[in-house]
C-alpha cells in the first residue's frame, strides 16, 4: 500500500477547480469590492479605498426599509413556524392511522417551485376588480374586510409574506422534528407511565429536553433562512420589490447588482457583508443561549 | 367497580386527546392541500367563467383543458421546460462525476495534504451563497457567458455537502476490499468503477434527487444571468408570464402553467418519496 499517492490530487482537481473559481476567488473578491469606492463596472476602475459603500448603504433608505422587512419577517417566521412544527410533530408522533398520508402530505411544499406555487397564494390573497379573492371570502365570513393583501396596507402584507414563509419552511420542520421524537428512548415514556406523570409533565420533562438539540439546529437553520428570505417575497410581490415596499436585504443585494436599479457590485458586496455580519452575529447569540438550555 | 370508572374516564380522554389530535392534523394537510387544489381548479376553469365569479367558487361544472393549450402555445412554457431539463441534467451530471472523483480522493487514497484539504473543504461549507453571487455575476458577464447555458451551469455544480456525504459512506468500505483489489492489480479507476460506485448507490441516488430538485427550483442565479426568454428555467419563466404573459388578467391560463412546472417534481417526490425525505432529514437545508 503506497503511503503517498499523488494521484489523489488528480482525483480532487475538478473538485477545487470549480470552488476556487466560484467560491474562494469569489470570497475575497467580496470584500475588495466592498471597500473599492466609486466602482464602475464598465471600465472597471475605482477612486479609492475606503468605507464609504458601507456608509451608502447604511443611510440608504431602500436598505432600511430591506433590514426592517427581514426583521420583522424573522422575528414572527422563526418562533411561529418552529412552534406549529413542534405541536404538528408531536401530534404526528402520538398517531398510528394514517400517519404515512400525513407525512407525505406535509412534506409537499418542499418539492414545489417557490415561484409557482408563491403565485398561487398571491392569487389566493389578491383583491382586483373582478373579485376580492379567496382569503376576503373567509374574512367576509366573519364580518370582516376587504383588504388587498398584495397591494394594500404594508401589515396586510407582511401578514401574506410571513403566512408563505411559513408554509414554505414548514415540511423541513416537520420532518426533522418527527424523526427526533422517534428516536426518544421509549424507556423514559414507560418509567414515567409507571410514576403516574401526567402528559403535559412528561412532555416538559422528557420530550423536550430529548429534542432540544434538535429544536436548537431547527432554530438555527430558521433564523439563517429567514435572513436571507427573497424568492417568497419575489413570488407574492414581483420583481420590483421597492416598489412594493416588501423587499428583503438579499433582494437589495441583487437589486444592486442587476437589472434597472443595478450596476453597483460595490454596494451589493457591502450588503451582503454586513447581511453576512448580522447572521453570525445571531448565530453566536444563539450558541450562548443554548448552551444554558440545550441538553446533550 | 372503581377500577372501572376509572378505565372508563381514561378511556374517554384517550378519545378526546385523538379528536383534536386528528383535528389539528387536518387541519394543517387541508392548509398545505389547499394551495395545490386552488390551482388545479383555477386551472380548468374557462377565463369567462373565472372572471364573473365576484365571489370564488370552491368547484366548476364546465372544466377545459383550453388554459393548458393557451400555457403552451401563448408563451414558451415548453421552451422554458426544455431549458430546465437541460440545465437539470448537465448540472445533476457533472456535480456527480465532480463529487464522486473528490469524493474517491478523500475516503480511499492516500497523499501529503489531503487532512489539510479536507478540512479546508467542510469550512467552505460555512460559506452562504449570497456572498460568493456578486463576484460570479461578474465573472460570467465579464467571460461573455451571460445567456448560456455554460455560464448558468459552471457556478452551480459543486456542493461541499455531497462532497462530505459521500466521503463518509465510502470511507465505511472496509480497506480489505481494496486490497484484495490491488492484489489482483485492479487500478484505482476500475475500483471506484466496479465496487465503491455499486456499493453506494443508495446515498449516490439520493444526492442526485436531491440536486434535481434544487436545479428545477432554481430562481435567484438563473435570474441574474439570463434576459433572454431563450434561456430561461421554469421559475423566471413563471415570473416572466406573472409579469408579462397572457395579459396581467387570464388567471386560468397562468394556474395551468403553474401546474405544469409543479407536476415533475411532485411525481418525482411520489416515486422517491422515503429516499427523498431520508435525504432531506440527512442534509437538507432548505429552512
Amino acid at each position: 500500500m503506497e503511503r503517498n499517492n499523488p494521484k489523489g490530487w488528480l482525483y480532487l482537481l475538478p473538485a477545487m477547480l470549480f470552488l476556487g473559481v466560484f467560491m474562494v476567488y469569489p470570497l475575497i473578491d467580496v470584500f475588495i469590492y466592498s471597500l473599492e469606492e466609486g466602482y464602475n463596472s464598465a471600465s472597471q476602475t475605482y477612486f479609492g479605498v475606503g468605507l464609504y459603500n458601507y456608509a451608502y448603504v447604511l443611510h440608504d433608505p431602500y436598505f432600511l426599509q430591506a433590514l426592517k422587512n427581514t426583521f420583522i419577517l424573522v422575528v414572527i417566521t422563526v418562533p411561529l413556524s418552529t412552534g406549529i412544527a413542534l405541536l404538528i410533530s408531536v401530534g404526528l408522533s402520538s398517531i398510528r392511522k394514517l400517519r404515512e398520508l400525513y407525512q407525505t402530505i406535509y412534506f409537499l411544499p418542499y418539492v414545489t417551485n417557490t415561484l409557482a406555487v408563491g403565485l398561487v397564494f398571491m392569487i389566493l390573497f389578491k383583491q382586483t376588480p373582478y373579485t376580492d379573492g379567496f382569503a376576503n371570502l373567509i374574512l367576509s365570513w366573519f364580518g370582516a374586510g376587504p383588504i388587498d393583501f398584495i397591494g394594500g396596507p404594508y401589515w396586510a402584507k407582511m401578514f401574506v409574506l410571513c403566512f408563505y414563509t411559513i408554509w414554505v419552511v414548514m415540511p423541513f420542520k416537520i420532518l426533522i422534528l418527527t424523526s427526533a421524537l422517534a428516536s426518544v428512548d421509549q424507556t423514559y415514556y414507560n418509567a414515567a407511565r409507571v410514576d403516574g406523570t401526567s402528559r403535559l409533565r412528561t412532555f416538559t420533562k422528557i420530550t423536550l429536553p430529548m429534542i432540544s438539540p434538535t429544536l436548537f439546529y431547527l432554530i438555527i437553520t430558521g433564523f439563517i433562512g429567514a435572513f436571507k428570505a427573497y424568492s417568497d417575497a419575489v413570488a407574492l410581490f414581483g420583481t420590483d420589490l421597492n416598489a412594493a415596499e416588501m423587499n428583503t436585504i438579499v433582494g437589495y443585494v441583487y437589486d444592486m447588482l442587476y437589472g434597472s436599479s443595478g450596476g453597483y457590485p460595490s454596494y451589493a458586496s457591502a450588503a451582503a457583508i454586513l447581511l453576512f455580519a448580522i447572521v453570525l452575529t445571531i448565530t453566536c447569540i444563539n450558541l450562548l443561549v443554548s448552551k444554558k438550555h440545550v441538553h446533550y | 367497580m372503581d377500577y372501572e370508572k376509572i378505565e372508563k374516564g381514561a378511556r374517554l380522554r384517550t378519545r378526546a386527546v385523538n379528536i383534536v389530535v386528528y383535528t389539528l392534523l387536518t387541519f394543517w394537510a387541508i392548509m398545505v392541500l389547499f394551495p395545490f387544489y386552488w390551482m388545479v381548479l383555477t386551472s380548468i376553469k374557462s377565463y369567462g367563467a373565472y372572471n364573473s365569479e365576484w365571489i370564488p367558487q370552491l368547484y366548476t361544472l364546465a372544466p377545459t383543458l383550453q388554459n393548458y393549450a393557451d400555457a403552451f402555445t401563448a408563451v414558451p412554457l415548453g421552451g422554458y421546460f426544455v431549458n430546465t431539463i437541460l440545465f437539470t441534467l448537465a448540472t445533476t451530471a457533472i456535480m456527480l462525476v465532480v463529487t464522486i472523483l473528490a469524493a474517491f480522493g478523500f475516503a480511499r487514497l492516500q497523499f501529503k495534504g489531503r487532512d489539510l484539504a479536507f478540512t479546508l473543504f467542510l469550512s467552505l461549507m460555512m460559506i452562504p451563497n449570497e456572498l460568493v453571487v456578486i463576484t460570479n455575476y461578474v465573472t460570467i458577464t465579464n467571460l461573455d457567458m451571460r445567456n448560456t447555458f455554460m455560464g448558468l451551469i459552471l457556478p452551480s455544480v459543486t456542493s461541499v455537502f455531497y462532497i462530505y456525504l459521500l466521503k463518509e459512506n465510502f470511507a465505511q468500505i472496509p480497506d480489505e476490499l481494496y486490497y484484495a483489489a490491488k492484489v489482483d492489480g485492479t487500478s484505482d479507476m476500475k475500483y471506484l468503477l466496479k465496487v465503491m460506485i455499486p456499493i453506494c448507490k443508495p446515498t449516490i441516488i439520493t444526492i442526485t434527487i436531491l440536486k434535481v430538485i434544487e436545479c428545477w427550483n432554481s430562481y435567484v442565479w438563473p435570474r441574474l444571468i439570463t434576459d433572454d426568454q431563450a434561456y430561461f428555467l421554469v421559475s423566471n419563466g413563471i415570473q416572466e408570464i406573472r409579469e408579462n404573459g397572457f395579459g396581467r388578467e387570464n388567471i386560468p391560463a397562468m394556474m395551468a402553467a403553474v401546474v405544469v412546472i409543479s407536476v415533475p417534481l411532485i411525481v418525482l417526490f411520489l416515486i422517491f418519496r422515503k429516499k427523498i425525505m431520508a435525504g432531506v432529514a440527512q442534509g437538507g437545508t432548505k429552512g
